[in-house]
């Protein structure tokens, strides 16, 4: 298969369009616009919808109304724009529809920067929006890895009727490496569910996320749950590298993961004994494969492009069994491999 | 090996352009790639640079630190990131946009008036490329074919004037 | 026996919970004979909207959709959009369409989405027990507005129609009532021109329907009718505010 270089941003665009999305709604901000110029342009003849939306609010409830009809809906953003998005992210989850949402993130709070930040894992893994809901949560560390798992969101979205998210950053969205396009060989499902027009051959469907009777509403999420349950236990994935006999891993996710790699390489040339377990899946978070780590390593040290936020669930992971230390940059900053070394040092004694 | 290399100048130079068509030379040469651009509010004008890895290894952080090869095309590049080219390295100036003379001596650093060549053979906006076929010459990273393939891939064939410039600077470095 | 009258069939056969003598079941009466007589009940999806009508996705027998606060116009377009073929239709009261989902209305107009908003207007946020509406008359006690709606601290209320016809993508702005025989036969036959235009794909269509509210208002349903009559039609003149194709260029394509 040809490789090619694709921007973050154009690819995660190409892949969604490959995966059988049908329309994209969006709103413009830094550091994502591409992925609304790249479909505008290629949804032509792609046979698709591109819509700019009057705001992220309209342009989350545009794929809502997208994904009542049964077709794949995805819109992106990045952190201030996701905020927005909030609302209608709760609404597509209460609502039990699939469709898929990228945020390139940003640095925040407030308009904050818009270099590469990773603060907004709190806002995806635990309270994007209103309720008890959850979203698949996807962090991918390559150009590559973020086509694969457009497809693979789309497919999850579909199959558990619920959202899914691919939390990227700037650095991600905005630099280029080789890709190469798979078949898309997952096949549409059946969505008997969807509000498109009932040609008076069954009853009407309603897409609705309201239940005023308590014991109603409690049903409905505790059957939520109970496919959370199932997504747990089967699609929690995480790459794990020099882990074996490690005595210091590294937990790192998205493309701060890259960075983290670099400085266990530098680490393991001065002899000293790195890893990294690198979560692929932040929802469902991918507890045992921290929990086999945990077994052979002496320390963790999280690295991240917040004030520490993933964190929590490492330590919740490993039901804080092993220290687990902290080093990160924010607003936009990231994170050099020789500051992580250094923290590695700091941490194991020095070299040996 | 892995090429770290660092391509900076004012926007507007066809600093992200030659880092493209180094980022394609990679790939054509079946290597592992990356290219980073600096992105910001402003469009064009101000500072610019961009990040490119070439690398037999799957790569690490695209961010270019520390940068084995540097191109530069003004004089506050020159003087940001000089400093951190490993020892070793190589750096090549646009001699015509940079007075400024690099004050190390565990680097080797070549001058070229690349803006001055581009404009005497009528390839206005092309000394970005003439610094890349100095850094060829001078580094070996990427051979002359290897270009030729990578230009026919980023230029559509519509364009073959353009491809042809393209081809006519990077000779014009490498003679140099 | 001979039937002379019946609920149109795409309208469910339940109870509705709205208030005695409010006037939403007329006004859902309407929409489902013009489904009806066009046939299109297979072929129509339905956005509901957060207040008083939030749960008439019960009361339509074709799809229905419950939207967040105001953004019906928003999931309106996704669906036709991705549908272009379906028939769809938002229907929100006076909070929904001219407070919170002010931008989501005004654009999806703007743009001629080929939709037909069903717009109720009767002055007061009543879902919530009756507070001040985007539409709520200078002068008239609510909830939030115990002394009278004093423009000079809250602004005037909201025409829309008035300020939709200002915009290229709207086909049909036509503002209604339901307190007479002859203002709910003309309401129904601006809800059928709506419905007409969007399958001749003329643009965006709204039609806004002066409502009651007696529970709210503290009025006899009686009363609130005269109330519609003598105090709402005034500052809401009824009649067409525009009537157009917005994409004449489209014709015979």
């Amino acid at each position: 298969m040809e490789r090619n270089l694709m921007k973050g941003n154009e690819a995660l665009a190409e892949a969604a369009i490959r995966a059988g999305c049908k329309c994209f709604f969006g709103y413009p901000i830094t550091p994502q616009t591409e992925i609304s110029a790249y479909l505008a342009k290629r949804f032509k003849a792609a046979g698709g919808v591109f819509l700019q939306a009057e705001s992220e609010i309209a342009a989350i409830n545009m794929v809502l109304g997208a994904a009542s009809t049964g077709v794949r809906a995805m819109t992106s953003s990045s952190s201030p724009g996701i905020s927005l998005k909030s609302e209608g992210i709760s609404y597509i989850a209460g609502s039990d529809l699939p469709c898929v949402i990228i945020n390139v993130q940003r640095g925040g709070p407030g308009l904050g920067g818009i270099q590469p930040s990773q603060a907004d894992y709190w806002q995806a893994t635990k309270a994007l929006g209103h309720g008890d809901f959850q979203l698949l949560v996807f962090a991918p560390n390559s150009v590559q890895e973020m086509v694969d798992t457009v497809i693979k969101a789309f497919d999850l979205a579909d199959q558990y009727r619920m959202p899914a998210m691919i939390l990227a950053d700037g650095l991600l969205g905005q630099m280029m490496e080789p890709v190469t396009f798979p078949e898309v060989t997952s096949k549409p499902v059946e969505k008997p569910w969807a509000t498109n027009g009932h040609g008076n051959k069954r009853d009407h469907n309603i897409i609705n996320s309201l239940y005023l009777q308590p014991d109603v509403l409690e049903k409905s999420v505790i059957d939520r749950f109970k496919r959370y349950d199932e997504i747990k236990e089967k699609h929690a994935e995480a790459e794990l590298y020099k882990t074996e006999d490690a005595e210091i891993v590294v937990a790192a996710y998205g493309a701060t993961s890259r960075v983290a790699k670099s400085a266990v390489n530098m680490a393991r040339e001065q002899g000293i004994k790195a890893g990294l377990i690198r979560p692929v899946t932040l929802w469902p978070f991918p507890i045992k494969q921290f929990q086999k780590t945990a077994e052979t390593a002496d320390k963790f040290l999280c690295v991240e492009m917040s004030m520490g936020q993933m964190i929590d669930d490492v330590k919740l992971a490993i039901n804080c069994s092993k220290p687990v230390e902290f080093f990160g940059r924010t607003g936009g900053v990231i994170p050099k491999p020789s500051e992580i070394l250094d923290e590695i040092k700091k941490y194991v004694g020095g070299a040996k | 090996m892995t090429h770290d290399i660092l391509l900076a100048g004012f926007g507007g130079q066809g600093i992200l352009f030659a880092g493209k068509i180094l980022a394609y030379s990679g790939l054509m040469d079946e290597k592992e790639v990356s290219w980073l651009p600096s992105y910001g509010p402003e469009m064009r004008g101000g500072t610019c640079n961009c990040s490119v890895c070439i690398s037999d290894e799957p790569i690490g952080s695209p961010l270019v630190l520390e940068p084995s090869i540097l191109i530069v095309m003004n004089t506050p590049s020159l003087e940001k990131f000089a400093g951190s080219v490993k020892a070793g390295g190589t750096i090549v100036v646009d001699s015509t946009m940079v007075d400024a003379k690099v004050d190390r001596d565990d680097v080797k650093t070549f001058y070229i008036p690349a803006t001055e060549l581009a404009q005497t053979n009528d390839l206005a906006g092309g000394a970005n490329i003439i610094l890349l076929g100095k850094m060829f010459k001078e580094t070996g990273i990427v051979s002359e074919e290897t270009f030729k393939k990578a230009i026919e891939k980023v230029v559509p064939a519509k364009k073959a004037a353009l491809a042809a410039n393209n081809l006519k600077a990077v000779k014009i470095g490498m003679d140099y | 026996m001979a039937v002379v009258f019946e609920k149109p069939k795409s309208m469910a056969d339940v109870t509705l919970h709205y208030c005695p003598g409010c006037t939403h079941g007329i006004i859902h009466r309407l929409v489902c004979e013009v489904i009806d007589e066009m046939g299109i009940e297979g072929d129509t999806i339905g956005v509901c909207p957060v207040g008083c009508s939030v749960m008439a996705y019960d009361y339509f027998n074709c799809d229905m959709i419950e939207a967040a606060h105001g953004r019906a116009p928003a999931v309106a377009t996704g669906v036709k959009r991705t549908n272009p073929d379906k028939f769809v239709f938002t229907y929100q009261g006076d909070g929904d369409l001219a407070a919170i989902g002010t931008a989501e209305t005004v654009h999806a107009a703007t743009r001629g989405e080929n939709i037909v908003v069903i717009f109720v207007n009767n002055t007061t946020y009543g879902m919530t027990g009756g507070q001040m509406a985007p539409t709520t008359l200078p002068g008239q006690v609510t909830q939030t507005t115990p002394y009278g709606r004093d423009p000079k601290l809250m602004g005037y209320p909201v025409r829309v129609c008035e300020m939709l016809a200002t915009l290229t993508g709207t086909a049909l702005a036509q503002r209604v009532a339901v307190n007479s025989v002859p203002n709910i036969r003309e309401a129904k036959k601006a809800i059928r021109k709506a419905f007409e235009n969007q399958r001749d794909k003329k643009g965006f269509s709204i039609v806004e329907v002066l409502s009651t509210c007696p529970t709210n208002w503290g009025l006899s349903p009686v009363d609130a009718l005269k109330r519609l009559e003598d105090e709402m039609i005034p500052y809401y003149p009824l009649g067409v505010f525009k009537d157009a194709n917005a994409f004449p260029e489209k014709e015979g394509e």
